[in-house]
């Protein structure tokens, strides 16, 4: 199946590429949209972004390698990336890692046995002054204590159950 | 704490202050209107030259002098690129601005732009930081819609242009010219410079590289005159104006304090915020303007006991004594960087603080400069070998020191330095720790004592 992006993307392809004088400047904010779409960067978006961009696949891959937040490989609906930096650790940064493995049980870059959560280690996160804190997708949650962390985790947990099928739904209506 | 007037944070606290109704209440982009159709771009720069406004990404140089290298060649386009790509261990300032006053940002650019005749302007975000980008692109949406960008802004001819470009995930990228790599859809490792981007940066254009703060601080600069702004600060002449300040650890309140430039170390931790997190911890050292700065103690002291050394009037004082600017710092052998501190208590163990640098810097290290690459690599295996117990005394602390020696100026960017400087920092301060450690090793030591309890529980 030759992967497409949907047709709201498509438009804010053709919007980004105004917003440079090369094409391949919008390599990274295209990889986005791929990302965002399918939840990891396959082999195949590489082969496709490069035509769209007419640059390598060694190009796209380059690129896709360098950057931590583009995966190689499939993860979860949601990326749990604790931040273990100094600022972070000093206000229990190690405890609220500790927590994460006990409770998902897997290690960093595993992926939990209920396939809700990957976890990963990050380095500083730029949310020093609210340490400790975890980035779960987008999301930043900060000022962290284990059980608000529990909390966090119950409801994203139960809010992914429906997300999982409504991306398999969507999957299977791509032609 | 004298009484001060907020600046740069005078809309934090408004509800919906990312607005630009709001904002336009509370005074956004008067200046900018002001500006761009009655004021000559020459006398923009040269009120940032005044100024003296020292960047506030880290590496402290005037902005208006940077503005000033400016000499686009006829057909040449000039960039404005804005680093938002806040990764420095320790620093969470711009990240304030970007989610709680996009519009000064915004209002910066617009001006900055005009100043340098720059037509289009792209704020590099840290990929990370999505909801920032989120807000970036929603407050730039409203001032297009306003007429502010676009074709016309405040009905001028020169046409300004604003975009975000989310990074991916990359600490280097905040080094300015592996960000323009990386704009440009290339791997981010940084270039060799000369040529500096404001001869050939974006695109191979005439670029200027500032950092959210420093553009953010434009509008009061041009708006109180440079001279005015720059007397806000402690240690006029040379390093002016007010600045962002954020403090994380061990203290009561951490966070982002809005401050004039030279207060000391001692007010920011214990007036700003609220001191040390407890009584019975006192304060052990403190990493003054993110990871790469080097160590300070306070039980240090200032030594300048001749009359023209620049730190003679702190001469016996303790090193958080001295007014935090980019060249007392400098002159007390460390860096003021972004003015964002990391506070550590007597808990601490700076070996072990030490290891979580410099697996930070291992980590991103970008690969392209062996010294840095292989340097990182082995600090890191050093420090990790003092830890499990497999050291041996002298010979591990000269090694790190040899290894931090020979990767400065030896690479193609300061990364190396940023990296061996506080290395070298741990070891001139905490020498006896490190030399401790590599004899009986670290014996999985953690520096979350202090609030293991409130994270975990008492249960837990």
């Amino acid at each position: 199946m030759a992967f497409v992006l949907s047709p709201e993307r498509e438009k804010q392809i053709a919007q980004l590429l105004e917003r440079y004088p090369t094409r391949r400047a919008a390599l990274i904010p295209l990889l986005w949209l791929c990302q965002r779409q399918y939840g990891w960067i396959t082999p195949e978006i590489i082969d496709w972004v490069a035509k769209r961009l007419d640059v390598s696949t060694a190009v796209v891959k380059g690129v896709v390698t360098f950057y931590t937040m583009f995966f190689e490989h499939e993860v979860a609906p949601n990326v749990v990336w604790v931040c273990r930096t100094l600022s972070c650790d000093l206000r229990g940064g190690k405890a609220i890692q500790e927590h994460l493995e006990k409770r998902l049980g897997c290690g960093a870059g595993g992926t939990s046995k209920d396939g809700k959560f990957t976890l990963m280690k990050a380095e500083c996160l730029a949310a020093c002054g609210q340490a400790p804190m975890v980035q779960i997708n987008d999301d930043y949650f900060e000022d962290l204590t284990v059980e608000k962390l529990d909390r966090i985790l119950d409801e994203i947990a139960k809010k992914t159950g429906k997300k999982t099928e409504a991306r398999a739904e969507a999957a299977q209506e791509q032609p | 704490m004298t009484a001060f007037t907020p600046l740069l944070t005078s809309r934090y606290g408004i509800e919906n202050s990312w607005k630009i109704a709001v904002a336009e209440q509370h005074g956004a982009y008067q200046t900018a209107r002001r500006a761009i159709t009655t004021t000559p771009p020459d006398q923009i720069t040269a009120e940032v030259k005044k100024a003296a406004i020292r960047g506030r990404g880290g590496a402290g140089f005037p902005a208006g002098v940077k503005w000033g290298f400016l000499s686009p060649k006829p057909g040449e386009q000039t960039y404005l690129v804005v680093n938002a790509d806040e990764s420095e261990p320790g620093t969470f300032k711009d990240r304030t601005i970007m989610n709680l006053d996009p519009h000064r940002l915004l209002e910066g650019c617009l001006i900055t732009c005009y100043a340098i005749g720059a037509h289009k302007c792209w704020i590099y975000v840290r990929g990370e930081l999505a909801h920032s980008i989120a807000r970036l692109d929603e407050a730039i949406e409203e001032a297009r819609a306003k007429g502010y960008i676009g074709s016309r802004p405040f009905g001028s001819a020169h046409s300004i242009d604003i975009w975000t470009h989310p990074g991916a995930g990359a600490y280097i990228c905040g080094e300015e010219t592996a960000l323009l790599n990386s704009l440009e859809g290339r791997r981010g490792e940084p270039r060799l410079k000369p040529p500096f981007p404001a001869n050939r940066g974006a695109f191979g254009q005439p670029t200027i590289v500032n950092n959210v703060e420093t553009i953010a601080s434009v509008p009061d600069i041009v708006k109180m005159g440079g001279e005015a702004w720059c007397n806000l600060s402690r240690l006029v002449p040379g390093d002016g104006g007010v600045r962002l300040y954020g403090v994380s650890g061990h203290v009561k309140k951490p966070g982002v304090y809005e401050a004039p430039v030279g207060i000391t170390m001692r007010e920011l931790i214990f007036d700003h915020a609220g001191g040390m997190l407890r009584e019975q911890r006192p304060l052990k050292a403190v990493i003054p303007g993110g990871s790469s700065t080097p160590v300070l103690r306070p039980d240090h002291y200032v030594e300048a006991p001749r009359p023209d050394h620049p730190l003679h009037k702190w001469d016996g004082m303790s090193e958080i004594d001295v007014p935090m600017g980019v060249d007392t710092y400098r002159a007390l052998g460390t860096m003021l960087g972004t003015a964002c501190a990391i506070v550590m208590d007597n808990s601490v163990n700076m070996v072990e603080a030490c290891r979580n640098l410099m697996r930070f810097y291992k980590h991103e290290s970008c690969g392209q400069c062996t010294p840095c690459r292989e340097g990182t690599g082995w600090l890191l295996d050093i420090l990790d070998n003092v830890a499990a117990g497999r050291g041996t005394t002298e010979k591990d602390v000269a090694l790190l020191v040899d290894v931090a020696n020979n990767m400065m100026g030896n690479t193609i960017c300061a990364f190396a330095e940023g990296t061996a400087m506080p290395m070298l920092g741990f070891i001139r301060k905490f020498r006896d720790e490190f030399e401790v450690a590599a004899r009986r090793g670290l014996h999985g030591v953690r520096h979350d004592e202090t609030v293991f309890d409130d994270v975990v529980g008492r249960a837990g």
